[in-house]
């Protein structure tokens, strides 16, 4: 009788969490399966190809999106990094009082709706004159992805604690040679998956860079929203693919990186 | 014969606008083992900091072997510290930990894995230096902390509240080590307790610090026996603070007894505080006492009895002795002359609160 019980329990909660998945990912996997459809039909099936996917990196205007997407994301990425890590180490010094209001204002961009963020930086480098491009583009990633390091790498300077620090300095460290022999790499997973985190929200990024970029440049995303426009090909399904697949590798090597740098010691 | 090594000269620091060191004046020789006693907040941990050059005094000077060095960072001192939280790099392995600041000093690689060595061989360590930070036990770490500190053969060592975190068998042990280490390498250590006892055991100097002030300073012994006030005497053990008059030289009035003592110069019918040792108070028989009471409160410690005695005036006498006396007994107090303690009424009322508020 109970065994029946828990096994009728344990039939509903996978159910429940299979129809979640089901939600989630059907789209998904629609595309996915469109992506190699030889028919240009949203609903017929004319069998398997991969000629989507050879005319999407045949195509120079796809291939020079997909390079200013990584380059751009790579390297807001990595300077969101640099400047992100500065700012924590100098709002975690802070008293109390400006700290917290301090974290209040880094949180802002966050939940601040993106259209708003990119018509704002829009209006913004029209009204100082700079004209409208793939380093406009760069800099409003870099704003946007210098909270998402704050974030990442506030905790763990938090758990350092100041003493390790003068006591490298006490054992005749200069101030810098101490920080990134000792701070550093105390807070070096929270840097990683703060420059993970700010490279996936680069990557997908659309509106932002939609109302960013100039005229000529194109990210993935704004590639395919105007190809979409035009009437959609199923090689901007591959590519969405690929998008997809792409974040979803770097979310997972985000999330498990911490976790398995830990188990190494 | 020996020179101060490190000479603080009115020093005053202040943090948010709370005054934690007034006007601080204190002399370190070289090769002697000063504690800086007090409870928290005294500003003995700031006045370590101020050495150690992670603190800043807002006036005054820290003059180290006849040089000023108030404006020398710590990284260009020649002292090391020891911190109350070990301050181990856990991310590098022990002998890494050790080695570190002699790096930075850019030695030969032989004369490092020779430190290393010595070190580890110093604070019974021997064959630890591949093992990781992680997995030593508190007192381990505190010594390898040690070890890192020593290496670099400076001249003073600070150690900030280092056995705070260690159980009590454990900092009895690091105690002897600490003094056995002391004579081995023959440096000077300024070390910052609140733990009278650790002070008491370890110590050639003791300086017990109060708000920022500095109470007294002396050997172990003429803190204990000669407390020059309520402050020091009552936080420096247990003891009987009592009022007294003092009617002559060598003749101390308390509660209406007559006690002779070996105080002078405290002028006559002054009204003095008496510091008297549980430890020396004599229970006799009612007639042979200079001051008769009840015995009210009796515990057994071991090594002792620890009672109350309340006198006819309402004061608790505290007793410790070997001989029991009941609740209910009727005794009488005496006090051999060497073993009553005078001391001047506090100055100002500022300073009787502090006294009575520890």
């Amino acid at each position: 009788m109970k065994t029946l019980k828990t096994r009728i329990k344990y039939i509903a909660e996978n159910f429940y969490l299979v129809l979640t998945l089901i939600f989630l990912y059907a789209p998904i996997m629609t595309m996915m399966v469109l992506s190699f459809n030889q028919s240009k039909s949203r609903t017929q099936w004319g069998g398997f190809t991969l000629d989507w996917y050879l005319e999407m990196f045949s195509r120079s205007t796809i291939m020079d999106a997909l390079r200013n997407t990584l380059v751009i994301a790579f390297l807001s990425a990595l300077i969101a990094a640099i400047i992100g890590t500065a700012a924590s180490i100098a709002i975690n010094s802070m008293k109390p009082m400006p700290k917290t209001i301090i974290m209040g204002i880094t949180n802002i961009p966050m939940l601040n709706a993106d259209i708003v963020t990119g018509i704002s930086l829009m209006l913004a480098f029209i009204a100082f004159g700079i004209s409208l491009g793939f380093k406009t583009i760069l800099i409003a990633h870099i704003t946007f992805n210098i909270p998402y390091v704050i974030l990442s790498v506030m905790p763990k300077l938090k758990q350092t604690s100041r003493s390790t620090y003068e006591a490298a300095l006490d054992l005749g460290a200069s101030p810098l040679y101490a920080f990134f022999k000792v701070v550093f790499p105390d807070i070096l997973p929270g840097v990683l998956s703060g420059f993970l985190l700010a490279f996936t929200m680069s990557l997908d990024d659309f509106i932002i860079t939609h109302f960013t970029r100039g005229a000529g440049i194109n990210t993935l995303s704004t590639l395919i929203y105007s190809e979409v426009r035009r009437g959609i090909n199923p090689s901007m399904y591959a590519l969405s693919t690929i998008i997809f697949l792409a974040v979803l590798i770097l979310l997972i090597i985000t999330n498990f990186a911490p976790h398995a740098r830990k188990e190494e010691k | 014969m020996s020179q101060p090594l490190i000479d603080l000269v009115n020093i005053s620091k202040s943090f948010d606008g709370t005054l934690v060191l007034d006007d601080l004046n204190l002399s370190v020789k070289e090769n002697s083992f000063v504690t800086l006693l007090g409870p928290s907040g005294c500003g003995k941990t700031t006045t370590l900091r101020i050495i150690g050059g992670f603190e800043h005094a807002d006036a005054g000077k820290v003059i180290f072997d006849g040089q000023d060095i108030s404006d020398l960072p710590p990284n260009k001192r020649q002292l090391n510290t020891v911190f109350q939280k070990y301050a181990l790099f856990t991310h590098m392995n022990i002998a890494e930990n050790i080695a570190f600041g002699l790096k930075i000093k850019n030695k030969p690689k032989s004369y490092i894995q020779d430190k290393i060595k010595y070190a580890l061989k110093l604070v019974n360590l021997d064959g630890y230096e591949n093992r990781s930070v992680d997995s030593l036990s508190g007192g381990q770490q505190q010594r390898i902390a040690i070890a890192r500190a020593i290496v670099n053969e400076p001249r003073v060592l600070l150690l900030d509240e280092p056995l705070g975190a260690l159980d009590l068998k454990l900092r009895q042990d690091m105690q002897y080590e600490l003094i056995r280490l002391k004579n081995e390498l023959g440096i000077t250590f300024i070390y910052v307790t609140h733990d009278q006892e650790e002070a008491l055991t370890m110590s050639d100097t003791i300086v017990v610090m109060n708000q920022g002030y500095i109470q007294q300073m002396g050997t172990p012994e003429q803190i204990y026996n000669e407390p020059e006030n309520a402050f020091v005497a009552d936080f420096i053990g247990d003891s009987n603070i009592v009022p007294g008059l003092m009617i002559r030289d060598e003749l101390v009035e308390i509660f209406g007894a007559k006690f002779t003592c070996v105080d002078k110069g405290f002028g006559n019918n002054r009204p003095v505080d008496v510091v008297i040792r549980p430890e020396d108070v004599e229970l006799v028989s009612p007639e042979e006492g200079t001051l008769k009471g009840v015995c009210t409160h009796l515990i057994f410690k071991g090594v002792h009895y620890e009672m109350e005695v309340t006198t006819p005036d309402g004061f608790e006498w505290l007793v410790h002795s070997t001989q029991l006396c009941p609740v209910g007994k009727e005794v009488g107090i005496r006090v051999d002359p060497y073993n009553i303690q005078i001391m001047n009424k506090p100055a100002s009322e500022d300073e009787e609160a502090v006294g009575v508020n520890e």
